[in-house]
């Protein structure tokens, strides 16, 4: 389901999706720069799993393929391995503009559905929020339960000696269930999120950039 | 007075009963040996590691940085931040960087920041604890405190990602760092210097997502350290050890391999070398146990 605001995007840049982009997406006023090399989709470790790898997401935005790349599984498959940007000949950070491209999708309503890392990662980000800092033995329960009850007793009875060689090793801890650990402030880091998430929101539709 | 004092940000693997908890005992015990004193950030955050853009918009993002980096500036003005986590020191220094090159994001985090009373001014060094060693310790130094030379150990040294891109080590290449292998001769382990994942990447959080994936790419970094001739790996990334480490028995499954292989942190390496215990090298963190250096440590 598309959102109100994607609505308002496409009426504000009328076919120009590579304006949208770069006034909208983390790093996106980079897109412009990219000259269609390749180096960054030949030195993807999951570059065989992208359906458009990002030199070709770059072009497909200068071609008005707005749905495609906003609803494509491509950025999700991303690593974070920062192989793309340190080879990049023109200096693009793609690690961020993938993360960037990913992040506004989701936001205009057009994720993937069903794509697991999206799910996984919204799962961290809610996990990190809660306390101010993550608490892996809930993340990693979320995970294993994230397809459903039946699913997950099934994922966590495979998972069993992997987790008690890391309670073995005291590197998880059944404690974690009861509170575990978190900011102490942390009224005031919730009040500061949101004034984060407020101002974004708030700038929409213009380009952060400063040159 | 301890003769380095940094402003520290363990980060939520390091914490007690958590997945690196190994790497931040092991680190412990170097800093005692090396006279280094870390002071922790107070009430310091997660970074938001490397998915949180899933959840998080770039501004939030930022922030949850900038409010450690805040946190530092004020609580420790005239200290380096260090951070023992690949991901952590990635975001920390990437958001320092790149608030203080937007002022438009630098201006609204400090809003933000308001509403927990603190200003970020972005003039922190933010570095690895890789980058103490080499440049505020050196090699000779770290060479001198040798009690118990690692003989017999075959180390395939294993950067990964994230501690050597996009900022990486001063002076070292992206596609062949060789600092690790140099440690590791420091402390007479002999180094394959030939191994050719070096700086493959292990999938980072997608371990979690696509499994299968995942050990795809680890599979192929175990491979090649035994090809390589290794009898263990070591690595300097918290992300890195955990998939490379703890999944062997899937990957053995998946494959029909007989993957045994350690994978070791070069703190637990130094802290055996420097004659500690197996118990303040924290080798019983490790899931797969190295005889060779149990025997060192031991002896």
């Amino acid at each position: 389901m598309t959102t109100a605001v994607n609505q308002a995007m496409v009426e504000k840049y009328k076919g120009n999706f590579l304006k949208e982009v770069t006034d909208n997406v983390e790093e996106g006023n980079w897109v412009k720069m990219c000259m269609q090399c390749g180096v960054c989709s030949g030195s993807c470790p999951l570059g065989p799993h992208w359906d458009h790898p990002p030199q070709e997401l770059f072009m497909m935005i200068r071609a008005n393929k707005r749905d495609e790349v906003l609803s494509s599984t491509s950025m999700w498959m991303c690593t974070s391995c920062y192989n793309c940007v340190a080879r990049c000949p023109r200096g693009l950070p793609i690690t961020h503009i993938m993360h960037g491209l990913a992040h506004y999708g989701k936001r205009m309503g057009m994720k993937p559905k069903n794509q697991p890392t999206e799910k996984f990662g919204q799962m961290f980000w809610d996990n990190l929020i809660k306390k101010g800092r993550v608490n892996e033995l809930k993340l990693g329960l979320g995970l294993y339960f994230k397809d459903g009850f039946a699913e997950g007793v099934k994922v966590s009875m495979s998972k069993q000696k992997l987790g008690l060689n890391m309670m073995k090793a005291k590197r998880m801890s059944p404690m974690e269930m009861l509170g575990g650990h978190g900011v102490s402030d942390l009224s005031g880091f919730h009040a500061m999120l949101k004034k984060a998430e407020e101002l974004e929101a708030a700038r929409v539709g213009t380009n952060t950039d400063a040159k | 007075m301890a003769k380095h004092e940094y402003s520290y940000y363990p980060g939520c693997s390091s914490q007690k009963g958590a997945s690196s908890s190994n790497l931040e005992k092991s680190v412990v015990t170097l800093c005692e040996e090396l006279d280094i004193k870390l002071n922790p950030i107070p009430d310091w955050n997660c970074c938001g590691a490397s998915i949180g853009y899933a959840g998080g918009g770039e501004l939030p993002r930022m922030t949850l940085s900038a409010r450690n980096l805040a946190l530092s500036e004020k609580h420790h003005p005239d200290q380096d931040v260090v951070a023992t986590c690949a991901a952590c020191w990635l975001n920390t220094r990437e958001v320092q960087e790149r608030l203080n090159h937007n002022p438009t994001l630098k201006a609204e985090t400090n809003i933000a920041l308001q509403s927990v009373k603190l200003e970020y001014k972005g003039n922190k060094k933010v570095r690895h604890m890789v980058e103490v060693l080499i440049e505020d310790i050196g090699y000779d130094v770290l060479g001198s405190k040798v009690k118990k030379p690692l003989e017999g150990l075959k180390i395939a040294g294993y950067v990964g990602c994230q501690t050597n891109r996009p900022f990486g080590i001063a002076g070292e290449s992206f596609e062949n760092p060789m600092y690790l292998d140099k440690m590791v001769e420091t402390l007479g382990a002999e180094a394959l210097t030939k191994y050719d994942k070096k700086v493959a990447c292990c999938s980072g959080a997608l371990m979690f997502s696509e499994p299968e994936k995942g050990q795809a790419l680890v599979k192929d970094i175990i491979e090649s350290a035994y090809d390589s001739g290794a009898n263990m790996i070591v690595t300097p990334c918290p992300l890195c050890q955990a998939n490379v480490e703890i999944y062997q028995d899937d990957i053995n499954a998946r494959y029909k391999t007989n993957f045994d292989m350690p994978v070791m942190y070069y703190s637990q390496l130094m802290d055996v070398a420097f004659g500690r215990s197996a118990l303040d090298a924290a080798l019983n963190g490790n899931i797969i146990q190295s005889k060779k250096l149990r025997e060192i440590a031991d002896k």
